[in-house]
């Protein structure tokens, strides 16, 4: 029997309103109410004076290269990033080597995902065969594999007509379609955003309009067929508008809001560092002014990380060749504190609520909750400790991050995952040791 | 002429970066070494024992040879890359190579390439200086020192002047580094052309933007036409060349909506009947020969400054503390 005792912490568990100091109790992998004095006798005791204690952080859009890119991230290492950084629970994309189009490829990502994950991990299927945009993935073989959503994620389909299939047929299996909003016509060659800083670069543009352009087609083709559609890393200040407009609607769409786009802007572009370099792009500092806001009224209800692993190397060139994509996993929460939290424009518990309770509310996951009998995904974190950002020391393959060198305020201090202490602040607690 | 000598830079990979004084340095020395040209005996020791690679990842011909005669009148050894005939083709990196120069014992990279941004990457990567030949449609610093050489030989200070960039702005590197050169030179840039080949974004560097050409015309003392790049705009920014031309090449009767002595300028190469007329292309009012001849002595000069300068940090580095 496992039990475990989480002492005078500042516990805030957003699913059920709470946010008072006090203790949590686990045993066996499950949150009790209490513990008899035998148990108390017998549990592992974490004093959370000071801390705060919340469920484990759910993240809905993470990259674990898994399978055919291990030289990138793979489950084993992805998966201790997501704990450095106090996730419990994530979403992988499936836009792996072979895509993961047949149930096959999801069989073996969560064969993997079972003896190396450390934390939960749900797999997502392809909305496309191969993610090229022609022809629609067996969804329904890819349901029964067990995927949470179907997205073709790092790709959006063009073609209108067969989007709107591909949202019908899986609005009947029940499954959420989460989509990369861009406008392909709109972006060829760009590298950055467009606008003044893509102008003084030289690079080629990334119009806002492209991604707008997808988020109200996906707007009316939700509003057409009753089907939920995500929109996945939402950049723009008229993507964060068109949602907002759409669910006073009561359209169901959602939208999720990146950390890096909330705390960047395109000007970091400027010296052509390609960690700055990602999909979508960042952009105007009104842009990320919406998407804060976006966090702030919910109209974005949903943080997710897009964690996009890629190695030194493949990062180490021209700007316009480098591929998309930036790391995140292991600095979100602090940065998140920093952008909604220290600059006091939104309360920990609403924050918190976005990490925790809406994504994993958005895919049906049991997880982002302290509920009694829910299971013991914990995470305790400092929100004013303060650290410098320095990747060799993550526990990511890959050091494509964009805050290196940054002092940021929030540390993760333990990760518990289904009642097992997983990180203890400082490194990975593997279950032999 | 005694400009004082200004030099920050290892590199010289953008004009953004310089001040006016390091333009006027540049000049000032392009117009020491000018002299030089009209003696029998061309050639200068300056530069002797150092050795200059122009590595040319994109096609070019006035910048690499004007390159390679400068480094030779300097008494550099040169020798040139290009691309085909590079190990760029072979998959080697763009940071593989430039190590692999440096480590050749070259002393100064040339570098041409299609990739914004890629000089400074070089500057940054390596120990010895790296001077911009044109990346992608970001800078090209060498071009607008002669440019603005050539104004300055032709019409003295360009303070208070009006110069008009006419044409493919949004592709043209030649135009970015220009404006930056032309605004630290107190001149007024006025840019022209097609609306999806000017954006409004230009305006932040202090251009003003006018569609009409000859409202762009009047009173100009420069005319500066660039390209129509045909590869780069696939067929989505412009109609046709028919079009263009009906609507913004250069010719007699457009040229006198300049003012009467005003100058005009391509940074080649020239497509006749297309951007301006071929006669007027070979008129007097025509500089464009005269900026290929200036292309060499502003290059020397950029050559013994990024290489002495160069010197000078080194030898400051080997210095003992006092």
């Amino acid at each position: 029997m496992s039990i475990l005792w989480i002492q005078n912490g500042r516990v805030i568990d957003p699913a059920n309103n709470r946010d008072a100091v006090g203790d949590i109790y686990a045993v066996d992998g499950k949150i009790v109410d209490h513990l008899t004095p035998d148990q108390q006798q017998q549990a592992q005791v974490i004093n959370a004076a000071g801390l705060v204690v919340c469920p484990g952080l759910v993240d809905v859009h993470v990259h674990l290269r898994e399978p055919g890119q291990t030289h990138k991230e793979d489950i084993r290492s992805g998966s201790r990033a997501a704990a450095a950084g106090g996730f419990t629970t994530i979403v992988c994309m499936p836009n792996t080597s072979p895509v993961a189009d047949n149930s096959g490829t999801i069989e073996r990502i969560r064969n993997s995902a079972k003896v190396n994950s450390i934390v939960h991990l749900y797999p997502t299927g392809t909305l496309t065969v191969g993610m090229n945009g022609e022809a629609l993935a067996p969804i329904g073989s890819l349901k029964q594999a067990k995927v949470v959503a179907v997205t073709d994620d790092g790709k959006c389909v063009q073609n209108n007509e067969l989007m709107r299939r591909a949202v019908e047929y899986s609005h009947m299996l029940g499954l959420v379609v989460m989509d990369h909003c861009q406008d392909a016509t709109l972006t060829k060659g760009a590298s950055m955003n467009e606008g003044e800083w893509s102008m003084r670069l030289g690079l080629t543009g990334w119009p806002a309009a492209a991604e707008d352009i997808i988020i109200a087609r996906n707007i009316v083709l939700s509003e057409t067929t009753g089907a939920h559609i995500h929109m996945q890393h939402v950049s723009t200040k008229g993507g964060v508008e068109l949602i907002r407009e759409a669910k006073k609607r009561g359209v169901r769409v959602s939208g999720e809001a990146m950390p890096h786009h909330a705390y960047f802007t395109d000007e970091a572009c400027k010296d052509y560092n390609t960690n700055f370099k990602m999909n979508p792009p960042l952009r105007t500092a009104e842009d990320r002014e919406a998407v804060i806001e976006g966090v702030i009224d919910g109209a974005l209800e949903i943080i997710a990380t897009d964690h996009a692993p890629h190695t030194d190397y493949e990062k180490d060139c021209e700007f316009d060749k480098a591929p998309f994509g930036v790391i995140g996993m292991e600095t979100a929460l602090a940065t998140c504190l920093e952008v909604w939290l220290h600059s006091n424009r939104l309360d920990l518990p609403t924050l918190l609520q976005r990490l925790t309770e809406q994504p994993a509310k958005l895919l049906g996951l049991p997880a982002g909750t302290l509920s009694t009998g829910a299971v013991a995904d914990i995470c305790i974190f400092d929100p004013n400790e303060r650290w410098t950002v320095d990747p060799m020391k993550f526990q990511s393959k890959s050091i494509n991050c964009p805050w290196n060198g940054l002092t940021l305020r929030g540390r993760v201090k333990h990760t518990i995952c289904a009642g097992r202490p997983i990180w203890d602040g400082e490194r990975i607690l593997e279950a032999d040791a | 002429m005694s400009t004082p000598t200004t030099w920050r830079y290892k590199d010289l990979t953008s004009i953004e970066r310089l001040t006016r004084e390091e333009i006027e340095t540049v000049h000032h020395y392009a117009a020491q070494f000018k002299k030089s040209l009209d003696r029998s005996q061309k050639k200068l020791p300056t530069l002797r024992g150092k050795t200059v690679i122009n590595l040319f990842i994109e096609p070019s011909t006035r910048t690499r040879v004007a390159f390679e005669i400068a480094a030779k009148r300097l008494s550099a050894d040169v020798t040139t890359i290009e691309e085909a005939a590079s190990s760029l083709v072979k998959g080697e990196s763009l940071r593989d190579t430039a190590e692999v120069i440096q480590a050749l014992n070259a002393d100064l990279i040339v570098i041409r390439h299609r990739s914004a941004g890629s000089a400074d990457y070089l500057g940054k990567l390596l120990d010895i200086p790296v001077i911009n030949a044109g990346d992608g449609a970001h800078e090209h610093p060498t071009q607008a020192l002669l440019d603005t050489f050539t104004m300055k030989e032709r019409l003295g200070s360009l303070e208070g002047r009006k110069v008009v960039i006419l044409g493919d702005i949004l592709f043209s590197r030649v135009a970015r580094s220009n404006i930056w050169a032309l605004k630290k030179l107190g001149a007024h840039v006025t840019l022209c052309g097609p609306a999806t080949l000017v954006p409004e974004g230009f305006r932040s560097m202090g251009c003003e933007i006018n569609y009409n050409l000859r409202a762009a015309l009047a009173d100009a003392d420069v005319v500066m036409l660039l390209r129509i790049q045909h590869e780069r705009q696939a067929s989505t920014h412009f109609p046709s060349v028919g079009e263009y031309k009906a609507l913004y090449s250069l010719n007699e009767e457009r040229a006198s909506w300049l003012k009467p002595n005003a100058i005009i300028m391509h940074p080649g190469p020239v497509n006749r009947g297309v951007e301006i007329d071929s006669a007027l292309a070979d008129s007097p009012q025509s500089v464009i020969l005269e900026q290929v001849t200036n292309g060499i002595v502003t290059r020397m000069a950029t050559l013994f400054l990024c290489l002495t300068k160069a010197n000078e940090l080194r030898n400051a580095q080997a210095a003992p503390q006092q």
